[in-house]
């Protein structure tokens, strides 16, 4: 029978890098475990890429708008909106898995850490962009040799604006995952959140376009934060940078982040007074 | 009252969902080093304690103290004093046992080369040394709640929580994570607190504590409270089960 070991060091910033370096690996791991996730997030936007791109190229025409400064093919103008894609996905692929850790009983181990749950879920949040930011860099390249190639120096800059967009929408997917029951309501998720961020963005298509057929829509995306995540990298990737955007972005972030630390925190958190069980 | 010499000292604690009284001014102390049964049919409040001791509830009334700490002014400290095995499996299905292990001793800031012995250490005390690259989905029922206790034990608590660690297991595997158990403890020098709606489970030197609809009935040493009736007929009398 071995003698137990000292009492962690869990107060002291060590502590705290070796907890976050812990949470990030066991996200990575378990993504690379996840052999059909790492596929099917490069596949939805190379479909669009390859295909949709060919097709709306031909129907859809662009105007000089910033931060280009000529005429550019639809496939150039989309994929900052793809990149973007990937990150809302993997935003609520982590919102899933939490749900999934909730109903296993994972998330419990989680929130008995006695690091403060603030830390924990912010831990978990920025596995979660490293995760995305893995993907992303990954599609760009694919990209690269299709024919999409932004300035060198885009692919650095962009790296912020990658933090903070995937921050962002991961924030946005924790703060669904503590409203989120059961996994099987996860399919509403994909419905009423995913697809409706998606499509009125200035992913697909700019916002003038949109205006012109919808003012109503127009507006609508205007007032979705996903444009500005879209705009904050369409700029980033040619070394400009959108301030609307990142201001937009980062009190998108704070908010969501707030409203999911409180979600899930035991003394306010709505389902911690729920009937059922805990986490 | 609290005994800050006490593993765990709960005071006064109450706790509702809505309308519904789940627990009732509960008060109860787990010695230090010792082995308490905490006996409740299902639905007595026992998960809803641990769910406060753990923090996962939050505790509105009364007070609770871990190894002295006051798990709402000191949750940190007090926490880190706490292992935890819940009633449903709460490990990575998709990763390894050492994986998971790795991931729960990061989670309580230990390095990763201390970690490395301390789960050499938990892995050879629950007998699953061997199987430390296992997949927690391809482990038996048995094995899988071993590999949670050692999960519990890895940051080295002063107070096992067990929330019916035996539920869903066939009767051999029950009886080897129960001895497992009393056998870690005496060996770690740690206390438990046993939650259970088995009798069997519980042997008379053990200190007992009786929960039922939210209110602890008994407290006391296990063969004192079964009397010359014997545990299972006095706790249907003290429930009022047995009519």
């Amino acid at each position: 029978m071995s003698a137990p070991l000292a009492a962690a060091p869990t107060t002291r910033a060590r502590g705290w890098l070796i907890a976050f370096s812990g949470i990030a690996r066991r996200e990575t791991l378990r993504f690379v475990h996840q052999r059909g996730r790492f596929l099917a997030a490069l596949v939805r936007p190379l479909v669009w890429l390859f295909i949709f791109a060919a097709g709306f190229r031909a129907v859809l025409g662009l105007s000089i708008t910033p931060p280009y400064q000529t005429y550019v093919l639809y496939e150039v103008y989309v994929t900052p909106g793809l990149v973007a894609m990937i990150q809302l996905f993997n935003g609520m692929q982590s919102s899933l898995s939490m749900v999934y850790d909730r109903e296993t009983g994972a998330m419990r181990t989680l929130l008995v850490s006695p690091f403060p749950r603030w830390f924990l879920l912010g831990s978990k949040l920025i596995a979660g962009v490293i995760v995305s930011i893995i993907q992303v860099y990954t599609f760009l390249a694919i990209a690269w040799f299709w024919g999409i190639r932004p300035p060198v120096w885009g692919y650095v800059t962009v790296i912020p604006a990658l933090v903070l967009s995937g921050l962002m929408l991961g924030a946005m997917g924790l703060f669904l995952s503590s409203a989120i029951r059961q996994l099987e309501n996860f399919a509403g998720v994909m419905n009423f959140v995913i697809f409706p961020m998606f499509f009125a963005s200035s992913a697909l298509y700019p916002l003038w376009r949109m205006r012109e057929s919808s003012p109503l829509l127009y507006d609508i995306c205007r007032f979705n934060p996903f444009t500005h995540a879209v705009e904050l990298i369409r700029f980033a990737l040619y070394m400009q940078m959108n301030w609307g955007a990142l201001v937009v972005v980062i009190g998108c972030l704070a908010a969501f982040f707030g409203a999911a630390v409180f979600m899930y925190d035991p003394q306010k958190g709505l389902w911690a007074r729920r009937k059922g069980g805990p986490a | 009252m609290t005994d800050d010499s006490a593993a765990l000292a709960i005071s006064g604690v109450s706790h509702d969902f809505g309308s519904v009284r789940a627990l009732d001014d509960v008060s109860l102390t787990v010695p230090r080093g010792g082995f308490t049964a905490l006996l409740g049919v299902n639905g007595a409040g026992k998960t809803t304690l641990f769910s406060l001791i753990t923090r996962l509830y939050n505790n509105r009334s009364g007070t609770i103290r871990v190894g002295g700490f006051d798990l709402r002014r000191q949750p940190s400290e007090a926490l880190a004093r706490l292992g935890v095995v819940f009633q449903s499996r709460a490990m990575d299905a998709d990763l390894t046992i050492r994986q998971n292990l790795e991931y729960h001793a990061s989670l309580h800031g230990i390095a990763r080369r201390a970690a490395k012995l301390r789960i050499a250490q938990v892995l050879e005390d629950v007998d699953l040394a061997d199987r430390a690259e296992a997949r927690v989905s391809a482990l038996s029922g048995g094995q899988s709640r071993r590999a949670e206790i050692a999960r519990a034990l890895i940051h080295s608590p002063e107070l096992l929580l067990l929330d019916e660690a035996t539920v869903g297991l066939d009767v051999k595997s029950r009886a080897e994570v129960l001895a497992l158990t009393r056998r870690l403890i005496a060996g770690h020098g740690v206390s438990a607190l046993w939650a259970t709606h088995i009798m069997d489970e519980i042997e008379p030197v053990d200190d007992l504590v009786i929960l039922h609809r939210g209110r602890v009935l008994r407290a006391g040493r296990a063969a004192e409270i079964a009397g010359g009736a014997g545990l299972t007929q006095s706790f249907l009398d003290m429930t009022g089960l047995a009519a």
